[in-house]
């Protein structure tokens, strides 16, 4: 079994947003970055979960520069084997997928798991664009995941409902929550992350196809009017009237 | 030409479809171009989406279609996109969209702006699309400079208009792969609308105590045609299906109206409900964080005030 789980990391929920006076860069001093939950508790804990029943090698993969190191260290202490950073700034989940799928086209991975989204940008890109560009079937959302033998079994949210479906090997898939359970990396975990394999490599180049032109924060909420508990009927109104939502 | 791929559930035209055709229309229009709707397989009275704006509706049939496979779906869609000169594609940002769109960009060298919450802007031969970011902290404006250019549309970032008649469906053909995906069975629930395309969503969190309580969430939520929602503590014991937990683990959400409930309103929680348009929330607790990003609040026990707001909007459906 050759697994690939991409990790991306992404600003707490709790960190405060703010860019630069031009609002074409995002303010990252003072930001807590966590790995993208979806990548962590779901994608990564499923790959470790299979490898730990099948044998074979679980790689941790990010697109980012040296200063995400720690997110890495995370996902070894997590239980990757061992972690590669492709030494880029991403601007757009179309240069991530690009130096992905780059990477991923030498290596023959049994399966590639990407997390559901990203919290920040919620784009939902990355997976389907490496899976078109190994030209392999995309299991977006999977929900469970289990395999037998060369087939893999699975549920994937589907607009209002739930999917059952199998697929062979290889494919691309991307993991929801119910696909495992979060762990928390233990003291063993976190020691021998430090010693495992952490390779860096060259991005390609890539002119991407759509470009940031500027961040601008929403117009702040003007303040909350509050109706007297025993005055439902004016809630109604101001809904009706007011808000036009009813 | 602005083509839209149209999403078609089980054969049925959803409200998204609706919204997408609208935008789709209306990006036509500031283009200077038509509008051409796309559906995949059987589908029935795809002549409506003329109503919204397409002059042309176009179904590509075939049984294979009747399942999502993002790669069946990309090809088939790209080779229309080619057939019929399209510049813009535009899709709906729901599970089969984005299951779809990632793989249409890079088949059609296309940039792809996906969640996009407003009409794009023309900037010579770009065009500019502003989408939320950082769980509706900010708004990020892209540029798209590619000939081909794929957008996603965010559910109710749009409100379907009618702008002429229906029109009759037009056959085209295009090849079709074959399917890599078996699908083995489908689970759905008919009759509730998802919360990803709900209008009204009525949310509730440990404030309720217990899960016998929901009777007066699910009342409320039935005379306001709403879905329920609930908070993250709430779906992991299991006090609600899985499926109804909102946030920043759970799902993100847009509707028009979000009632908040006995839901204190951490950070996480209004990571996915803070791009609603109208927010009212429902507390004993005056200091509860959720206060600050509501419009309307009421400072009361929920299980005084929930009957009785429904009693009032029964009261206000009655005489409208
Ligand atoms: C990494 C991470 C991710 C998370 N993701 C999510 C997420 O996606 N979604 C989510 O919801 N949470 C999430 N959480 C949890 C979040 O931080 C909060 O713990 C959770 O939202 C609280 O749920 P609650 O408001 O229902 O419960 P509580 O915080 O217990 O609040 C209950 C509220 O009900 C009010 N109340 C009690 N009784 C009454 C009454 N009789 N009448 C009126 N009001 C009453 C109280 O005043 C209180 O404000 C996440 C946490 C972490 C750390
Ligand atoms: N910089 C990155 N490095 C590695 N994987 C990434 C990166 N960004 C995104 N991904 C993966 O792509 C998934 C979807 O991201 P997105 O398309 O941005 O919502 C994430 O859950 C990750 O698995």
């Amino acid at each position: 079994m050759k697994l690939l789980v991409c990790i991306s990391q992404t600003p707490d929920t709790t960190a405060k947003i703010s860019f630069n006076p031009e609002g074409t860069d995002f303010n990252a001093a003072g930001v807590q970055f966590i790995m993208n939950p979806y990548d962590e508790w779901y994608a990564l804990v499923r790959a470790c979960e299979l490898r730990e029943t099948l044998g074979g090698t679980v790689v941790a993969l990010h697109v980012g520069t040296v200063a995400n190191e720690t997110t890495i260290r995370k996902a070894l202490a997590i239980g990757a084997d061992e972690a590669v950073r492709i030494n880029r700034d991403p601007k757009s989940a179309a240069d991530t997928a690009k130096q992905i799928a780059t990477y991923a086209a030498a290596e023959n991975f049994d399966i590639i798991f990407f997390g559901k989204e990203t919290i920040d940008y919620n784009g939902s890109e990355v997976g389907a664009m490496v899976a078109e560009y190994l030209q392999l079937p995309y299991v977006s959302f999977a929900s469970k995941l289990s395999l037998n033998g060369s087939t893999a079994t699975m549920e994937r949210d589907i607009e209002g409902g739930v999917e059952e479906l199998e697929v062979d090997l290889p494919f691309v898939v991307s993991a929801a929550k119910g696909m495992a359970e979060q762990r928390i990396p233990n003291m063993r975990g976190i020691m021998t992350a430090r010693t495992k394999p952490l390779t860096e490599i060259q991005p390609v180049d890539f002119e991407a196809p759509s470009t940031l032109v500027q961040f601008t924060l929403p117009p702040a909420k003007v303040g909350v009017k509050l109706i007297q508990p025993d005055d439902m009927d004016e809630l109604v109104r101001l809904l009706h009237e007011e808000a036009k939502v009813i | 030409m602005v083509l839209v791929f149209v999403e078609t559930p089980r054969g049925l035209l959803k409200k998204t479809a609706f919204e997408a055709v609208t935008y789709a229309k209306k990006t036509a229009d500031l283009l200077g171009t038509s509008c051409v709707a796309l559906t995949l397989g059987s589908v029935s009275n795809a002549g409506e989406l003329g109503r919204y704006g397409a002059s042309r509706v176009l179904n590509i049939p075939g049984d294979a279609l009747d399942q999502l496979d993002g790669q069946v779906f990309s090809a088939a869609i790209s080779e229309a996109v080619g057939k019929l000169e399209a510049s813009v594609v535009i899709l709906s940002h729901t599970s089969t969209g984005k299951t779809i769109a990632g793989r249409l960009a890079v088949r059609l060298n296309a940039g792809l702006i996906s969640g996009a919450s407003a009409l794009p802007t023309v900037a010579g031969s770009a065009l500019h699309i502003k989408k939320g970011v950082f769980s509706g902290k900010a708004v990020a404006e892209y540029e798209i400079k590619s000939a081909i250019k794929v957008i996603s549309l965010m559910g109710n970032a749009v409100k379907p208009e009618v702008s002429a008649d229906a029109v009759a469906v037009e056959p085209l053909s295009v090849t079709l792969t074959k399917s890599l995906i078996r699908v083995k069975a489908t689970k759905t629930q008919e009759g509730v609308v998802p919360l990803s395309e709900a209008e009204i969503v009525v949310s509730a969190g440990r404030g309720m105590k217990d899960p016998s309580n929901w009777g007066i969430i699910e009342d409320l939520a039935a005379t306001l045609g709403a879905t329920t929602a609930c908070s993250r503590p709430v779906a992991d014991s299991d006090w609600r299906p899985h499926h109804e937990h909102v946030g920043q683990t759970g799902i993100a959400i847009r509707p028009n109206l979000y009632i908040a409930v006995g839901i204190s309103g951490a950070i996480q929680h209004l990571a996915g409900v803070n791009s609603s348009k109208v927010i009212v929330v429902i507390n004993k607790d005056p200091e509860a964080p959720f206060f600050k990003a509501a419009d309307y609040g009421v400072v009361a026990d929920l299980f005084d005030v929930v009957p009785r707001l429904n009693d009032a909007i029964k009261k206000f459906k009655a005489a409208n």
